[in-house]
């Protein structure tokens, strides 16, 4: 899957501004952005629901423009909502998408009990969506795009709204996914969730790509963890820097804000103990220490000197009518 | 194409029984409005020509829910693009114009069911087929090919508002006037000049004369030949809006 200098306007909102996207076969490329970056428009364009302005987007190879019914079928689309019928059951969705697929009858019913197997619904499978939990919706409308054993995936911020153990549950299932060589653009507005699932992540705001790579490479250019410590007497707050100074690489600050004394680190989890040794050996009482993960925020500050909500109000993601 | 229709059809169609509650709220108001015409204004109501208002009234009464049970179709577009299922229908290699006839054509189904439940009450109030079986046929026909157009317009409707409950409240606006400023209850003739105009016009009055014509043995003259050209006029220009807007939605 590949798109060339993607283009799309809305109204006086510039949605996608040259946005050139890879995916290699049986792997996960992560769109990482905040809300109104393109995500949602390059995902709609790829998967035929949208007309790009400019630029070329093929799916195994066949042009989304020219030859929508083909690529339509080897996608599959999970959007931001679960997309399924709330009236008929957890098997009839699926059945149903397999007789869209043109599978047949039989084929159709057989995959909808494979994948129902596959994703935990088997015992949910002949209740009727509507008393579904949102985890289970999910997982049904995943299932869904995958009926027809699609060359590549398209999960459009799958976690969104989802409470955080459905969340870590998605999180292990398109892992599964992953892992049998499903290839696949994931979009999401989580850090995390782009680290741990994409082999590579493409990092966008305001419709191009502002960084690109492997999620560990990104991670050492965006400003790795930190780790903060929280002094119980303000006024050891000094001393703490003071101490922390020898554990800092070469070309690091250590801060401080009021009680909390942050140390930028690269491999963070070994530091730990050294923090905790030296500021005992200063004398210092702490409260806390933590390791922090770079947050989507943090990446933004980085790549772009200015924090990733501002960029929301200079291009919001159009509203779905 | 007839495959994905089917499809469609056979999706709509499986949940009709899950929800009763649905088929039963379609078949009180018409039901209520039979019983409230005949006997609170069906004894100061004569009609020339017609030997009860039973006579008079059924036929108007079958339009109006055949009418009514076109509001389905619309609530039904709107709750999938509500949902986000239309965007999955849009990105299947499917045939895209099976999404709404498939709708469509299940309401008809429906309607043809609340339409012989209705027939059964009319009935049971006194309504008789004066004329031939054929006719009769041919008017329950007539009346529901004319719900099907119908469905049309309600299917264009829920793809442009997107909400069910909007859906509801817009087919109510033009639902109301359209079927009581004809001649379902009365005879336009008394209404006032403005009034009556708009009954002439109104395919509505047109579809109903007919039917009304048909059950009872009379001939239904141009009026017959008129709704049927409405109700494929109206099939034709607004399956043609609804399908345009639906290859449309949300490609902006």
């Amino acid at each position: 899957m590949e798109t060339i200098g993607l283009a799309k306007r809305f109204k006086d909102v510039e949605a996608l501004r040259g946005l050139d996207l890879v995916i290699a076969e049986a792997t996960v490329l992560g769109v990482l952005g905040p809300n109104g970056a393109g995500k949602t428009t390059a995902v709609r364009i790829l998967t035929t629901l949208l007309r790009p302005d400019g630029g070329r987007a093929f799916v195994d190879g066949i042009d989304v423009v020219a030859e929508p019914h083909r690529v339509r079928a080897r996608i599959g689309l999970t959007g931001q909502d679960a997309a399924v019928d709330e009236r008929l059951t957890g098997r009839e969705n699926l059945d149903y998408v397999g007789r869209l697929h043109h599978l047949g009858p039989r084929m159709s019913r057989q995959r909808a009990g494979e994948l129902l197997d596959q994703f935990d619904l088997a015992d949910a499978g002949d209740r009727v969506v509507k008393g579904y939990s949102g985890g289970m919706r999910r997982r049904l409308d995943i299932a869904m795009s995958l009926v027809a054993r699609p060359s590549v995936l398209f999960l459009d911020e799958p976690t969104t709204g989802l409470d955080p153990r459905s969340r870590l549950a998605m999180w292990d299932l398109i892992a599964d996914l992953v892992a049998e060589g499903t290839t696949t653009l994931l979009t999401t507005q989580n850090l995390e969730e782009a680290d741990r699932l994409a082999d590579r992540i493409a990092v966008i705001n305001r419709g191009s790509v502002i960084a690109e790579g492997g999620p560990d490479e990104l991670k050492q250019r965006m400003g790795g963890s930190r780790i903060e410590i929280e002094v119980r007497d303000p006024a050891d707050a000094d001393g703490a820097v003071e101490a922390l100074w020898p554990l800092c690489a070469e070309g690091c600050r250590v801060r401080r804000q009021g009680r909390v004394v942050t140390l930028p680190v690269t491999d963070g989890a070994q530091l730990v103990p050294e923090v905790v040794r030296a500021m005992d050996a200063a004398g210092i009482a702490i409260d806390d220490v933590a390791m922090r993960r770079p947050t989507l925020d943090d990446v933004f500050l980085n790549l772009t000197g200015h924090r990733a909500d501002e960029a929301q109000d200079q291009a919001p993601e159009p509203a779905r009518p | 194409m007839l495959r994905d229709t089917w499809t469609e059809a056979t999706r709509n169609l499986r949940v009709v029984p899950r929800s009763p509650d649905l088929m039963i709220f379609a078949l009180v108001q018409p039901v209520m409005f039979v019983l409230l015409f005949v006997y609170v204004f069906g004894g100061s109501i004569e009609i020339p020509g017609f030997a009860t208002y039973q006579q008079y009234l059924l036929p108007g009464i079958f339009a109006q829910t055949v009418l009514f049970g076109s509001g389905f179709t619309g609530a039904g577009v709107a709750e999938d693009m509500q949902k986000g299922l239309i965007e999955r229908l849009r990105s299947l290699p499917m045939s895209q114009s099976a999404v709404l006839i498939g709708r469509t054509v299940s309401d008809l189904v429906r309607n043809t069911v609340t339409f012989a439940v209705m027939l059964l009450v009319g009935f049971f109030v006194g309504f008789r087929f004066e004329g031939s079986i054929p006719a009769a046929v041919a008017a329950s026909a007539l009346l529901l090919g004319f719900g099907y157009a119908f469905s049309w317009i309600m299917a264009l409707i829920g793809l442009s508002v997107s909400s069910v409950e909007t859906v509801n409240s817009a087919g109510f606006v033009w639902m109301f006037p359209i079927t009581f400023v004809s001649s379902t209850f009365v005879d336009p003739s008394t209404f006032p000049t403005p009034l009556r105009w708009f009954a002439d016009i109104n395919p509505f009055t047109a579809a109903t004369n007919a039917s009304r014509a048909l059950y009872n043995g009379y001939s239904p003259g141009r009026d017959l030949l008129l709704s049927i050209g409405w109700a494929i006029g109206i099939s034709v220009v607004f399956g043609y809006l609804a399908n345009r807007r639906f290859a449309r939605a949300n490609r902006t």
